[in-house]
């Protein structure tokens, strides 16, 4: 027993708990009461695709049946924990609502009234309708949008056929104008998983960030142990986040002011001369006109735009400045708010620039990765027409296809016609503002095919609805991860589809070959196709099927690692005046712009994110929907009372535009300011097919009616829009 | 003879709940229910506020309610590490100790048992951690023996801060949260 007991210790002592703390103890063998998870257990490495994160994991098969979802070891990201939606990940599978085989449309678009067919069935349909449009409108007049990296081989076969426009909500809807600002400024952009060196930070300043609630693993782990090392944390955000609950200093902004506090805060930092003269001298370009400017933005004039006390602006500011270069303010991810924001993340990068954080310790880092070639395959066609969603370069600085830009040309019909949208694992009617508008491109479609695990809102609305194999039940492309601990990883099925799902690497293949591209996949099988990219770097599918990833020697990722400071800008420096931006008739350094109020009674409506869902694909998850089945509308207390609503009553929200929510659930709290209100975005379903989440909360994305596009990439500002309360009786 | 607690560092959580799932997946824990929960308080008014995350269960307490009032024994107190237990077999249903449990830690499982937090006994007998606490993104929580001086529990609960639930339930509650 005592030898049995301590290799148990010692097993205890190698996950993280003292060896010492259990000695003496002599467990005693259990009853059947506390006994739990008996049978035969089957362990496979893969990684997650609950949200775009990539974490390595292990998926636990007992007697046959999916059992749980663990963080791979391995995993530089996980770090051998997933976060709370990859835990719930095996939900997916068991999803009730998930599509079970090819429909096609029955009746009127939006009917969601289908015809099961076989795949042959509906790959002659789409094969019938795209090349018909190739013949009347060219091969770039289809589309595709794409989410994630299992768009990898429908990307490629809509390559081969011809088109360039292949776009993610995921750059004009999220995280576009913060990588534009950041390339404006350092020539480099921020990037997925965000290169924030957040767990060496000193002090961490976030802008609207929620990190905590927005769950990017390898983040939050890092924010907790920066915690856990003393770290401060600077918040600004119209609402008490739980991550303002961890701060020092937390500054109740007012909403779309932010860049005036940004400014402010650069006000302190260069009249006090705190910020890193020596970077700046060294690296800088521009400094004295940039200076010339942010002298006037002082704490006193941003406390008439914030709300936020001059003191606590210059207090703040200090705070950032005595813990340098380790001070991180964070970009951000989802940065779409008010049509500013490229101007708004390019202050967040001077900031860190006055601070001398990038490429230091507690900064940004330089991200690196290994060397795995892609498969050669024969050159795409070249398109005479080009790109259909930035005619002219109207937005100047899109380094991405813009989505919306895509929506606006298929209604217009310029710069060309666009007849055919191809939609992989995207709910568009969630991820793009203004419902109506994305219907109205539908209607001049020829054909909407949707590819996708459940019957999502943009699925009602397409003629053909392929059904895709879960990400537990499928390879995938390698994930070549661009981190600071390089590293190579392997999807493989873990359980079987159970129906007539397929994954979309066979979906892509087949489709090709219906399109007479057959010669693009000379590949027979997808095992063959990822040992022949593994081969060319050394490795094997064998090896990555028992390990799940192999890692590579990480390069230098700071400057005192030896990282060479090269800007790649105009300039070739770091551009704290930007004669690129000044040329193209932008504010060469970024102004505060009022925003526009709402109508007198009205609310700003602002949305974020919970840690157990992610985007609006998890509602029908019953594990994930069990830890949050509905979102609620947070109010704050004084509002409350004068409307005389309490926690737990129903109301329903009406836009400007005479938009009404679905029923919603009230928070009352002190925890936001009077002048906004807040929901989780993802809820309020309107397909039918999503039965458990249908009608169930409210949808942001249905109140979005207006959003502002940023001039310089095309962006959609979508925290524009106004809302007042009607209770729900 | 062990005595298992966990101290649960408030300033770290983040009520992200992957406590809460995985403890569903691990224990097959049926729709609709839960063993561990979070609860979220927030005090003071705008902008001076606190907010107190607490991932809370069964506290395993040391004079337990539930056991005392069991009419069978079937809720006992396990000589493994002194955790409060229910034995399915025994148990009748009666519900005296979903009752009796100021916290609220108990439920009546479907298949007609009460159930609740085992400190994923299964588990620690074979020299892993409790699902939760394996899990948790922050590495917040730490489970192990309150009677080993030596314990990073205990190290933790005597130089740290730290609040129980309900201190004047009388219950001796065994998860503590630090400050
Ligand atoms: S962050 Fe969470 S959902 Fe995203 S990949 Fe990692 S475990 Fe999965
Ligand atoms: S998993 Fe950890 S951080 Fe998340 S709620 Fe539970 S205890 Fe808190
Ligand atoms: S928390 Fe409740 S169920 Fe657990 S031991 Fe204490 S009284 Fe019993």
């Amino acid at each position: 027993m005592n030898t049995i007991s301590r290799r148990r210790f010692l097993k205890i002592s190698g996950l993280g708990l003292g060896a010492a703390s259990l000695a003496g103890l002599s467990p005693r063998r259990l009853g059947a009461t506390a006994a739990a998870s008996a049978g035969t257990v089957r362990a496979v490495p893969t990684y997650c695709d609950i949200c775009f994160w990539k974490c390595n994991a292990i998926a636990h098969v007992r007697d046959g049946r999916l059992w749980k979802i663990t963080g791979n070891p391995e995993d530089p990201l996980s770090r051998g924990r997933l976060c709370p939606r990859g835990t719930g990940g095996i939900g997916t599978v068991t999803d009730p609502d998930r599509l079970q085989s090819p429909l096609i449309r029955r009746k009127a678009r939006g009917g969601e009234e289908w015809v099961e067919v076989t795949w042959d069935e509906a790959f002659d349909y789409i094969a019938g309708k795209l090349q018909k449009i190739k013949v009347e409108h060219g091969p770039e007049a289809v589309a595709l949008f794409s989410h994630g990296i299992g768009g990898a081989f429908l990307k490629h076969t809509f390559k081969a056929y011809g088109t360039p426009n292949i776009a993610a909500p995921s750059f004009a809807q999220c995280r576009g104008p913060r990588d534009a600002g950041f390339l404006l400024t350092f020539g480099e952009d921020i990037g997925s998983p965000e290169r924030t060196d957040i767990r060496n930070a000193r002090c961490i300043v976030l802008i609207g960030s929620h990190l905590g609630e927005n769950m990017h693993n390898t983040q939050v782990q890092e924010f907790a142990e920066a915690l856990g090392k003393g770290a401060t944390v600077i918040v600004a955000d119209p609402r008490f986040s739980v991550a303002a609950s961890k701060a020092k200093y937390y500054l109740p902004v007012k909403p779309g002011s932010d860049i005036a506090l940004l400014l402010a805060w650069m006000n302190v930092i260069v009249t006090e001369e705190l910020y890193d003269q020596a970077f700046v001298e060294q690296h800088g370009f521009g400094f004295e006109n940039f200076k010339a400017e942010i002298v006037e933005r002082t704490p006193e004039w941003a406390y008439l735009e914030t709300g936020i006390p001059p003191e606590k602006i210059r207090e703040s500011a200090r705070e950032m400045a005595r813990h340098r270069p380790a001070t991180l303010v964070h970009p951000g991810r989802h940065a779409t708010w008010y049509g500013d924001d490229t101007q708004r993340s390019r202050a967040i990068a001077l900031l860190n620039a006055l601070l001398g954080s990038w490429g230091r310790k507690g900064g940004f880092y330089y991200p690196s990765s290994m060397d795995v070639p892609g498969y050669p395959y024969q050159p795409y066609p070249k398109s005479g027409r080009g790109k259909v969603d930035n005619p002219g370069k109207k937005y100047p600085f899109a380094h991405e296809t813009i989505s919306t830009g895509i929506r606006e040309a298929t209604i217009s019909g310029q710069p060309y016609p666009v007849k055919g949208w191809f939609v992989y694992a995207t709910n568009l009617i969630h991820a793009l503002p203004n419902e109506a508008e994305t219907l109205k491109a539908i209607q001049a479609l020829d054909l909407l095919v949707v590819v996708d695990v459940i019957p999502s809102e943009i699925a009602g609305w397409a003629d053909v609805v392929l059904p895709e194999a879960t990400y537990l039940e499928r390879y995938d492309e390698l994930n070549v991860e661009y981190f600071r601990d390089p590293f190579v990883a392997l999807r493989q099925p873990v359980v079987e589809p159970p129906g007539d799902q397929k994954p979309n690497w066979w979906i892509a293949r087949e489709l090709a070959f219906k399109l007479g591209l057959g010669e693009y996949y000379p590949w027979q099988d997808i095992e063959e196709y990822l040992d022949y990219r593994l081969a060319g770097a050394g490795l094997s599918l064998g090896t990555l099927k028992e390990k799940g990833l192999v890692k590579g020697t990480p390069a230098p990722a700071f400057f005192d690692e030896g990282v060479e400071a090269l800007w790649p800008t105009p300039s070739g420096k770091v551009e704290f005046y930007s004669l690129q931006l000044e040329r193209a008739g932008f504010d060469p350094v970024p102004r505060h712009q009022r925003q526009k109020e709402g109508p007198p009674g009205s609310f700003r409506l602002l949305y974020g994110r919970a840690p157990v869902h992610s985007f609006s694909r998890t509602q029908t998850n019953p594990i994930l929907r069990d830890a949050m089945p509905e979102n609620d509308v947070w109010l704050n207390a004084s509002v409350g009372a004068r409307l005389g609503l309490r926690s737990g009553d129903y109301v329903r929200l009406r836009n400007q535009d005479d938009v009404l929510s679905s029923p919603i659930k009230v928070r009352v709290t002190e925890a936001i300011r009077p002048d906004c209100v807040y929901m989780v975005h993802g809820f309020g379903h309107t397909a039918k097919g999503l039965r458990s989440a249908f009608g169930v909360g409210a949808s942001d994305a249905q109140l979005i009616t207006r959003y502002e596009t940023d001039p310089l990439m095309g962006g959609t500002g979508m925290n524009v829009n106004f809302v007042s309360i009607e209770r729900e009786n | 003879m062990a005595r298992f607690g966990m101290a649960i560092d408030t300033t770290k959580c983040v009520g992200c709940m992957d406590c809460i799932v995985a403890c569903k997946t691990e224990n097959d824990v049926p729709d609709g229910y839960c063993r561990d929960w979070i609860a979220k308080r927030v005090e003071g008014r705008m902008p001076d506020l606190r907010m107190t995350i607490t991932s809370e269960r069964c506290n395993h307490c040391d004079n337990p309610p539930c056991v005392t009032c069991c009419p069978t024994g079937a809720s006992h107190v396990h000589v493994y590490g002194k955790i409060v237990l229910v034995d399915h077999g025994k148990c009748i249903g009666c519900k005296a100790c979903v009752a009796s449990c100021p916290y609220g830690a108990r439920f009546m499982h479907p298949d007609g048992y009460a159930d609740k937090c085992t400190f994923c006994i299964h588990r620690v007998d074979k020299g892993q951690l409790p699902a939760c606490v394996e899990v948790c993104p922050t590495r917040c929580m730490t489970f192990g023996d309150l009677d080993d001086p030596q314990s990073e529990v205990s190290r933790l609960v005597a130089g740290r801060k730290h609040f129980v639930l309900k201190p004047d339930a009388g219950t001796g509650p065994r998860i503590f949260y630090l400050e």
